[in-house]
């Protein structure tokens, strides 16, 4: 139990998927312009990065292990993200479509989010065990879901400032993630599992 | 520029570099540019990726059925990253411990995606492998511009190998490395300022452009002027007829 909360501790803040190791910032910058939009973004990521990483950590033990075809891990993963997205996606529309009003537009764009297949990935490399796979992929999605959120708040203050003109649009943006990632940095000090 | 593959070229590295321009594929080009070598090892892997998949692409692409052309894109593309991804764990596996996880993400890599349907599914295998070449090569650049700036300021040395041996020193020992370059908030700044450059450059083209349009507007519009004054002047009776030719 220690462990798994050593795991969630560093995914969210030490090793923070955006800030420490680039996975997601495509969407980072894409969706962050409002809280709003932010947010729904975050927990879409969250949903499909739970589920995807206790299905592609069952894909890997009990398919590709047995059959020894562990080098297809990269195709076997992305088919089952992209399967698994569309299967949440009907899921969702029939079953539950409050949500699916709130996630709808976000879903689709996570099959090429890198935050999920590298999530699948990372815990392939690190062996963790299912219940620590399963809480890695929760809790570095929260991690995502908080950094896209606090940059979509600096994001809105930014929108009234007047940068020189070459600065405006992506460089300002990107100098701002800069300042944010500094912040983080500071955590990495802390040595954990 | 009137050889269509030259102007696909120069489309591929400058006018649509796929960085700088398009701005795709940000996770890559933040998280492997620590040092220049890096940056080269994952530059060749994404051309070879996207030569292949363009090629293979644009061979079938008459086959796909429209309905699941992305699914299929998406498993040809994952098909050619296993393979580059062996080639590099087989023969340089220190490009392999250090790039590790991004070399498998190549297949979530916007770019690659983005050139098989906008160009490969539309233009024949050679325009679809110089596209590709041409884009890879674009990247490549970008990649190793940041990376240049990254690893001389961060280490003061350049070419260092990937576990941090070798390379030359450019800055001596008087400068004391700044280490936050090689940190993810020395990524995002490196970007920043670059891409602000960029923008620079790009405005000031336009804006000589601009200039070289309306000073072409005043010459064509202001110069008849002069032209039908010195008609007038010549053969004051026939101006009326002139001007309404024009």
């Amino acid at each position: 139990m220690g462990n798994i909360f050593l795991i969630m501790f560093a995914a969210i803040l030490t090793e923070n998927f955006i800030f420490s190791r680039f996975l997601g910032i495509c969407p980072f910058l894409g969706v962050s312009n409002k809280p709003s939009t932010a947010l729904g973004m975050g927990m879409a990521v969250t949903f499909v990065m739970t589920v995807s990483s206790a299905v592609t950590w069952a894909v890997y033990r009990f398919i590709l292990q047995p059959l020894k075809i562990e080098y297809l891990k990269t195709i076997a993963f992305i088919l089952v993200i992209a399967t698994l997205v569309q299967f949440i996606e009907m899921f969702l529309r029939k079953y539950v479509p409050a949500l699916y009003g709130a996630l709808g537009i976000y879903l689709p764009l996570i099959t090429t989010n890198c935050a999920v297949l590298g999530s699948a990935l990372l815990n392939i490399q690190k062996g963790y065990s299912f219940g620590e796979s399963v809480a890695f992929g929760f809790a570095s999605a929260l991690g995502f879901t908080m950094a896209i959120l606090i940059f979509a708040g600096v994001r809105e203050k930014l929108a009234f400032s007047t940068p020189p003109k070459c600065f405006r649009g992506f460089p300002i943006l990107l100098i701002s993630a800069s300042l944010a990632a500094m912040a983080f940095a500071g955590f990495s000090g802390m040595k954990l599992g | 520029m009137k050889n269509p593959i030259l102007k696909q070229m120069k489309e591929g590295i400058v006018t649509n570099n796929p960085t700088f321009v398009q701005l795709l594929g940000m996770c890559p080009t933040l998280a492997t540019t620590t040092s220049v070598m890096n940056a080269l090892g994952m530059g060749v892997a994404v051309i070879a990726v996207l030569t292949f998949s363009n090629l293979f692409i644009s061979l079938v692409r008459n086959i796909i059925p429209k309905q699941i052309r992305i699914a299929s894109y998406i498993v040809i593309i994952s098909g050619f990253v296993t393979a580059v991804e062996l080639t590099i764990k087989a023969f340089f596996p220190a490009i392999d411990a250090s790039l590790g996880l991004f070399i498998p993400l190549i297949v979530v890599n916007c770019i690659i995606l983005a050139r098989a349907e906008a160009f490969a599914s539309k233009n024949n295998p050679l325009m679809a492998v110089i596209d590709g070449i041409s884009t890879g090569i674009g990247f490549t650049l970008a990649l190793f511009s940041i990376a240049l700036v990254r690893e001389i300021l961060g280490t003061g040395k350049i070419f260092a190998a990937s576990n941090g041996t070798g390379g030359v020193t450019l800055l001596g020992p008087w400068y004391s490395p700044a280490t936050i370059f090689l940190l993810p908030a020395g990524a995002f700044l490196t970007l920043g300022f670059i891409l602000a450059l960029v923008q620079k450059i790009a405005d000031k083209i336009e804006e000589k452009n601009h200039k070289k349009e309306v000073e072409k507007y005043i010459d064509e519009t202001f110069a008849v002027v002069p032209a039908e004054g010195a008609a007038e002047a010549d053969v004051p009776v026939r101006t009326d007829a002139e001007g309404g030719d024009r």
